[in-house]
């Protein structure tokens, strides 16, 4: 082995501390990268396997009922490759020993192995052709009822009471992401989606010979627009709400919406984090490498080339992102497959094929490697063109001023330590300010990392306290006359009760669309409060519609402008609404109106969708017993059940990934701590142990030392704060989506643990460093010139 | 070897500040034992100028860093007064040093980033009878550079600061190694007259380290280190002047 070899493998283990906590901010940086990376590549890669070994369907359509011949004019149209004209119909259903309100969808089973949406079985068989009261059921729904083959259950058909038995549980292209219409929040254990026999549905929900929803999938290259229109005109005389494709389906558009969420999530957060890891790292090694002058001068005076010295460094420099690399690849493999595992299990796909592309980890590693050579070449280059003889010779003191703020008179304040400390800072305003950077950097995306956790309360605290609050939504299967509030009243426990009209409806702005539905609320409602975008309370507008802010911002209207609402159900009228106001939501994309003025516009179709209720909570469990003994009821809401699925949605979500990100940008912070603190030391280790000399203890040099990086701590939390907010702003605005907005809001306990996590690994730090002021060579001073 | 050189019996009469008995120090580094010191028996009295004087190797820079509490001997004892130095720990040298010791070191180790007169103070601020910084500047004749950094003085000037700074806390013993080891002969002799001058002045017990055996001249006693051992001392019945010194 070469001399020079040698001498890089014993640096590289004598710096082992040092190298160390730079491998792990290397590692952190490119953990990040593969986790964020990995999962959605794992995520987008398994959605298109199970889409296509389930022949997902392309186009969706709901219609009042047609007889079964109508197939075959949709089965002409160009571009339609298979057609499944099934039933579906809207179920109350009663689990044993459940006795909360379930509603659920009832559908007819695939016509064929070639048919769209096949189902993929988990458990159990399909039902056999002769068996009338058999189902397959949704797993999720099955797995929070704890269902299995054998299972008994039974279902309200269209007022119907109808005893089932499961023979099977079922994943589903169509159900992945398994949603009530109109909820936020997903909620598997009152709202379930189940399958059975043609004939048995049809009988049951009155639909002999005849179909109420239809499914197509497309021939390669057919125009969906296209297809989407001639089937309009075919079903539109038998009452089609309008045909959609896979955009704008329920589960598909929600798993499109937290995929793209998720991208954007993996392209910012990591980005942020591989270059504050680059520039630390950058920051970091220039010292190393300035440390190591002496060392550089002699080679040099033995006659190495500045080309060989660098080689030599860069060899040490590759040591250390080679030890990163390893740890970082490893752990993000480890966790990206952890991670794809709990979003497969919550999107609930049957299997989950883990993707790490190669071209990922060659690129953190690529962007780490390159931020570690340019300060190493940087470094070594500034070391090189020092003539060795002058880099060998006892440096000459270096030029110091008094510092500003001593010449702005607290000087006498100072003690000499304090001035030194002050002084220090001032002569390198550089050095000082990378560190500084480098501190409020790692305190930044600790801030960062809290954002998620602030958020998602915020948003909790928005919608159900301060703006729902009734205890129950009742939802009807159909539009209800107005008698339906009469009787909602009449229950017993009900304190207070509110009627809901939702009408489904596009709403258009010249070129951009938009598909929600139209609330109507009670004008004078108290039920539920609408915030305006300073979070005050709105009263619904006789006439006009409210938009929420980011629909607005999509149809790009403001109040006073007007929208056109193309209605999707009933006679399907277009009309034109004035936009009275905007409302602040973080979540959905929601138009309110007053149901009065909603029904004026309907005038086929006066009417309630369901009610809202404030209840005695005593007496709740009856309501149910109530509300399930009728058949008009489609679904129950229940608010305190709604906080809780949305807090179990976002841990298992949003929360595990914060949760990492926090362990990462942990370890960068005590990586950057401890480099600045250790190379504080080793650079002026000489002047400290000639005071310890003098007679100064070890704590009075340790005040000294220490004083620097702890004043400079100090000044870059809030900085690193103030950075922390405006990473956090940049992510939320690139979060943005129909789903729900991400509040910017980082609350005094994040920041408390944002400053915490700095200071304790300031401490840490010190304290190491404290230890090694006591081994301090004090004998050398006196002879040894640096 | 003449009569003064004999092999030094202690003079038990005269007030010793330090006292070493069979003083050893053994290093060991590696698997090599260097037997620095090998049994030194040495008085030093209060108020003298002594030079240890010897070539490298010899021990001298060992003696003065046990004596000045920054190394602990392997054997035998040293006392200071009534302190006994060779069982104390850290802490209590630590003490000792910042009570009773001034050093100045070859390289002069100022602080660059306080001026001379904040370099000075820096000692004083933790002494419990100094003198004011300026009145140390103004013993070694650099009253005039109070608000100088090190990097706008000459290496003497530092030198001057060094012996400022080491003074200033009225130490009972200033010990100095080499103290012109990195100067040229004329800035050399200016220091050694403000050791000088700090020694007449103000009583302070002065031990330097030299392989400069002219230094010896100005000096109460010469002690001669070889081995490890005192090879020898010379008492000059009369100092010679610093400002006569030529080498």
């Amino acid at each position: 082995m070469r001399m020079l070899d040698r001498k890089w493998l014993r640096e590289l283990w004598q710096m082992r501390g040092q190298a160390l906590a730079i491998a792990l901010v290397i590692a952190s940086g490119i953990t990040t990268f593969i986790i964020s990376r990995s999962t959605i590549d794992s995520l987008t890669y398994t959605q298109s396997r199970f889409y296509r070994s389930t022949r997902f369907a392309d186009v969706f359509d709901s219609l009042k009922r047609a007889p079964l011949a109508v197939v075959s004019p949709i089965r002409e149209i160009p571009g339609v490759a298979r057609v499944d004209a099934r039933v579906l119909a809207p179920v109350t259903l009663d689990v044993p020993g459940f006795s909360d309100p379930v509603s659920g969808a009832l559908l007819t089973l695939p016509e064929s192995p070639g048919a769209p949406n096949q189902l993929y079985l988990r458990a159990g068989r399909l039902p056999g052709p002769d068996e009338d009261d058999a189902v397959v059921v949704n797993e999720s729904f099955a797995d929070a009822h704890h269902l299995k083959p054998g299972s008994r259950l039974a279902a309200t058909i269209n007022g119907r009471w109808k005893s089932l038995v499961v023979t099977g549980v079922v994943l589903s292209p169509e159900y992945v992401y398994l949603i009530r219409p109109g909820d936020f929040f997903p909620d598997y254990k009152r709202y379930g989606v189940l399958w059975m026999n043609r004939r048995p549905l049809s009988a049951a929900y009155g639909m002999d010979g005849a179909f109420n929803n239809v499914v197509l999938s497309l021939a390669p290259g057919a125009s969906l627009p296209a297809v989407i229109e001639q089937l309009d005109s075919v079903l539109a005389r038998w009452g089609g709400v309008g045909a959609i494709g896979r955009e704008d389906q329920t589960s598909h558009h929600y798993l499109s919406e937290e995929i793209k969420q998720l991208r954007a999530q993996a392209t910012i957060v990591p980005i942020i984090f591989l270059s504050v890891a680059a520039f630390l790292l950058n920051v970091v090694i220039s010292r190393l490498i300035h440390q190591q002058r002496v060392p550089m001068a002699i080679l040099k005076a033995f006659g190495y080339s500045n080309r060989a010295i660098l080689f030599h460094y860069m060899k040490l420099v590759t040591g250390i992102v080679i030890a990163g690399s390893v740890i970082g690849v490893v752990a993000g493999a480890w966790l990206a497959h952890g991670l794809s595992n709990i979003y497969s299990e919550f999107f609930r796909y049957p299997y989950m094929y883990f993707v790490l592309r190669p071209g990922v980890a060659l690129t953190a590693i690529a962007i780490s490697a390159l931020a570690a050579y340019a300060g190493t070449i940087h470094s070594v280059m500034r070391a090189a063109q020092v003539p060795p003889a002058q880099a060998l010779h006892p440096e000459a003191p270096p030029v110091f001023h008094e510092s500003l703020l001593e010449r702005a008179g607290v000087k006498r304040y100072l003690s000499q330590g304090a001035r030194m400390i002050l002084r220090n800072i001032a002569r390198r305003p550089i050095k000082a300010g990378l560190t500084l950077l480098g501190v409020a950097f790692s305190c930044a995306i600790v801030t960062m990392g809290g954002l998620f956790n602030d958020a998602v309360n915020y948003m909790i605290d928005l919608q159900f306290r301060r703006s729902q609050h009734a205890d129950l939504i009742v939802t009807f299967t159909d539009t209800a006359s107005s008698r339906a509030m009469a009787e909602a009243r009449s229950l017993p426990g009900v304190v207070m009760a509110e009627p809901m009209r939702a009408v489904p409806v596009r709403l258009r702005n010249g070129y951009r669309t938009y598909r929600t539905a139209l609330q109507g609320y009670a004008p004078d409602g108290r039920l539920n409060e609408l915030l305006n975008t300073r979070l005050q309370p709105v009263r619904i507008p006789r006439s006009g519609v409210l938009l929420s802010d980011y629909l607005a911002r999509r149809l790009a209207v403001e109040p006073g402008d007007a929208v056109t609402a193309e209605v999707l159900e009933g006679a399907r009228p277009v009309l034109r609404i004035p936009v009275s106001g905007v409302v602040r939501e973080f979540a959905g994309m929601n138009a309110y109106m007053s149901v009065d003025a909603l029904n004026r516009l309907m005038p086929d179709e006066h009417g309630l969708s369901g009610v809202f209720l404030r209840v005695d909570p005593a007496i709740q469990p009856r309501i149910y017993t109530e509300l399930k003994a009728r058949p008009k009821v489609a679904g129950v809401t229940i608010r305190a059940v709604a906080i809780r699925s949305f807090h179990e949605l976002m841990a298992e979500n949003i929360l595990i990934y914060a949760t990492v990100m926090l362990v990462l940008a942990g370890t960068i912070a005590v990586g950057v701590m401890y480099n600045s603190t250790r190379v504080a030391l080793s650079e002026r280790e000489f002047e400290l142990a000639t005071l310890r000399v003098l007679g100064l203890t070890r704590r009075e040099i340790g005040y000294i030392l220490l004083g620097e990086t702890g004043l400079l701590t100090l000044i870059a939390i809030p900085i690193g704060f103030a950075i922390g907010w405006a990473f956090s702003a940049y992510i939320a605005v690139s979060l943005a989506s129909t789903l729900y907005r991400v509040p910017i809001v980082i609350e005094p306990p994040t920041l408390g643990r944002a400053a915490l996590v700095i200071i304790l690994s300031a401490i840490a730090s010190g304290l190491y460093v404290y230890y090694r002021l006591g081994r301090l060579d004090l004998v050398a001073v006196l002879k040894i010139r640096e | 070897m003449d009569a003064s050189q004999a092999i030094p019996v202690p003079d038990e009469t005269r007030r010793a500040v330090f006292r070493t008995r069979a003083l050893t120090k053994t290093y060991v580094v590696g698997e090599i034992r260097i037997e620095a010191l090998r049994g030194i028996d040495l008085d030093l009295y209060a108020g003298e100028f002594a030079v240890l004087l010897g070539a490298s190797g010899s021990g001298k820079s060992t003696l003065l860093n046990i004596l000045g509490g920054l190394d602990t001997p392997t054997g035998g004892t040293v006392h200071y007064a009534d302190h006994v130095l060779s069982q104390a720990n850290d802490r209590e040298l630590t003490r000792f040093r910042r009570e009773h010791v001034g050093f100045v070191f070859q390289f002069y180790n100022l602080i660059p980033s306080l001026t001379a007169r904040e370099n000075v103070a820096i000692v004083t601020e933790i002494a419990s009878h100094p003198l004011t910084p300026e009145h140390a500047l103004e013993v070694v004749g650099l009253g005039e550079r109070l608000d100088h950094f090190p990097a706008q003085l000459s290496g003497g000037e530092q030198q001057r600061v060094a012996i400022a700074r080491a003074i200033a806390k009225n130490p009972d013993v200033l010990l100095c190694d080499e103290p012109t080891g990195a100067l040229d002969s004329k800035t050399g002799i200016l220091v050694l007259e403000a050791l000088e001058r700090v020694n007449r002045e103000l009583g302070t017990t002065t031990v330097v380290i030299t392989h400069n055996v002219v230094i010896g001249e100005m000096a109460d006693r010469v002690i001669h280190l070889s081995d490890g051992r005192i090879a020898g001392i010379t008492s000059n019945p009369v100092r010679r002047p610093a400002h006569e010194l030529r080498w």
